[in-house]
């Protein structure tokens, strides 16, 4: 991490919280950025702090991933909390604009949530057209 | 005027030669530096296969049991890996860019 | 009343890139936007577990053709970042001189984009024809004209000797005088003025809100700009953020008309003091950790967030462009609006839909 940015581990519940803060703070949303860890999801929030990144980081097991919705504080996160669902399947709980997974136009559903590559599926075979 | 400061510009041009090149009728004028094809000297070759495993594509392949370098032009990105790593000098890009094909053919290269 | 909804896209002409929008019309004001993407989507960042860290560098340039060379950059600065690796001030030099023309010819691009939407057909073409000089120096100087491919992880691969700096430094000067003739017609002509002034308002406050970056920003009264962080060169170069104050597609398209010429200038300055040097730090070993990186892309603030963790491969790759923070703001420009003002709004953004949907 560079000398200007600042990284703050916080539980699930506080989040709501430490966002309503940076919001008074006149914190800008960056971006939220998901990962898919092996043993859960890690959930990163950056805010632009005139110039200083500041991120959040919430950490939510697998089995089940389930996080509020920051878009009544910051109205801009819908687009940001739909992404992660639809990549990822993660739960965000009271989303403002909620798309039910159809922003993304994926074959495979969910695919990055998945460590393992999803296998292809097989291919038909090519038909010889009759003349 | 602020109604007419296109008409200055458009006037200008139709008074002046195409900037265009008139391609295909004429050819298009090539810069020095640029990355294009892909020029392959058999003679410095050693096969040490150190371009194919450098390929992003995949579009090397080269065999050095039986001395074969072959090449998927319609594979390559003319990114220059190959020709960076190469310690024999024998790959190099020239400035041309390919011809259009309809398969994907494989060149090969045999050494003696 | 009753309302419409017209489908708009993924195919349009004004459009650069494919993106759908269904917009619920009552007779011709635009009720509501919604959108759906994923028509380009390309799942780079699912590629991370496949390609190690040193051949990322290409699909990471790949992500998008008109930013290509700023994506490259980033990547790489995340990489050095987490490896601790000190790039040369001469490559630092070669990187901000391509990255301030690659800045050039994207708003070039965007410039007759937008007199395309607005159906201005000659000014689309003289941009263009002013932008193919700045593609013929990038040629020269990188080797590519969209992918410019001379990005490395510990430098540049290419290096520009005295002669290049001294051509390119020439055909800049015609760029110039060409740029300036093109932007006095998007500044000052009365056609261009009606179809741009009072379009899509956004204040100072709803900017910040909506999180948006770049010349929308920029355009609304706030002085943010990426490169005042201090990248690459930029801490050694004189530069100040290009702000207007209305916030309209008009302020916005003034605000990418001067950073043309403040690119011009940054490039002047930056071949002026380019110290000699090599171009290149030597890289060993596998990344481990993690690193979020920002810079200036033409449209805005690019966030890169890197994690590795000791293997070839980089555990996580997220790229956040800044058409994906300012998409928000496009939909809520587009409720009210007229629908012969849909292209302009749409385009305004600069939307640039491969980066968004990596």
């Amino acid at each position: 991490m560079k000398p200007e940015q600042t990284l703050e581990i916080i539980p699930v519940g506080a989040l709501l919280k430490s966002v309503r803060a940076m919001r008074v703070r006149g914190g800008r949303l960056v971006q939220i950025c998901a990962t898919a860890l092996p043993e859960q999801f890690e959930l990163t929030y950056s805010f632009d702090l005139d110039g200083r990144l500041a991120s959040l980081r919430v950490l939510v097991p697998i089995e089940d991933p389930r996080v509020p919705s920051i878009a009544l504080i910051y109205g801009c996160a819908f687009l940001y909390e739909n992404e992660m669902h639809d990549l990822f399947n993660i739960k965000v709980e009271g989303m403002t604009v909620d798309f039910r997974g159809n922003l993304y136009r994926t074959a495979v559903k969910y695919a990055f949530g998945k460590t393992k590559p999803p296998a292809a599926k097989p291919r038909p075979e090519p038909v010889a057209c009759p003349v | 005027m602020p109604y007419f400061q296109m008409s200055r510009l458009a006037l200008k041009w139709a008074l002046t030669r195409p900037p265009t090149t008139r391609y295909p009728f004429e050819p298009r004028r090539a810069i020095a530096g640029s990355r294009g094809q892909l020029v392959f000297t058999r003679g410095n070759c050693v096969y040490c296969t150190a371009c194919a495993r450098k390929c992003p594509t995949g579009a090397l392949k080269v065999d050095r049991a039986r001395k074969k370098f072959a090449l998927e032009r319609l594979r390559c990105i003319s990114c220059g890996y190959c020709v960076e790593i190469c310690p024999k000098d024998s790959l190099a890009l020239s400035t041309g860019h390919g011809s259009p094909a309809t398969t994907r053919e494989s060149e090969s290269y045999f050494g003696t | 009343m009753a309302r419409t909804i017209i489908p708009f896209g993924p195919q349009h002409p004004v459009l650069p890139e494919p993106i759908h929008l269904d917009l619920v019309v009552e007779d011709e004001k635009v009720i509501e936007a919604r959108p759906s993407i994923g028509f380009i989507h390309r799942g780079l960042e699912k590629l991370v577990e496949k390609k190690d860290y040193l051949e990322f560098v290409y699909v990471a340039e790949r992500i998008c053709g008109i930013c290509s060379f700023i994506h490259g950059q980033t990547y790489c600065q995340g990489v050095e970042a987490i490896m601790n690796i000190a790039v040369p001030p001469r490559a630092n030099y070669l990187r901000t001189v391509w990255g301030e023309l690659s800045r050039i010819h994207s708003h070039l691009l965007w410039l007759g984009l937008m007199a395309d939407g607005m159906g201005f057909e000659s000014l689309f073409m003289h941009s263009w024809r002013v932008r193919e000089r700045v593609l013929n120096i990038i040629e020269a100087t990188t080797g590519g004209r969209v992918i410019f491919g001379s990005c490395k992880i510990g430098g540049v691969r290419r290096d520009m000797d005295a002669g290049a700096i001294k051509n390119t430094l020439a055909e800049l000067e015609i760029v110039e005088r060409d740029m300036s003739e093109i932007t006095n017609v998007f500044l000052n002509d009365n056609s261009v003025k009606d179809r741009l002034s009072g379009v899509g308002v956004l204040s100072r406050q709803e900017a910040h809100d909506f999180g948006c970056v770049g010349p929308m920003l920029r355009a609304s009264g706030v002085a943010q700009d990426m490169r005042q962080l201090g990248y690459a060169a930029y801490q050694e170069l004189q530069m100040e953020p290009v702000t207007r104050t209305e916030g309209d597609s008009y302020a916005r398209c003034a605000v990418r008309c001067d950073e043309l010429s403040q690119s011009v200038s940054l490039i002047r300055q930056a071949l002026g003091k380019i110290p000699p040097g090599e171009i290149e730090a030597k890289v060993s070993g596998n990344p481990d950790g993690e690193a979020i990186v920002r810079t200036e892309q033409p449209r805005g603030e690019v966030v890169y967030c890197l994690k590795a963790n000791g293997t070839k491969n980089l555990q996580r790759f997220r790229v956040r462009t800044p058409t994906f923070a300012n998409l928000p703001a496009m939909l809520k420009l587009l409720q009210g609006c007229q629908l012969a003002d849909v292209p302009i709004l749409i385009l305004t953004i600069d939307p640039c839909i491969s980066c968004t949907e990596r």
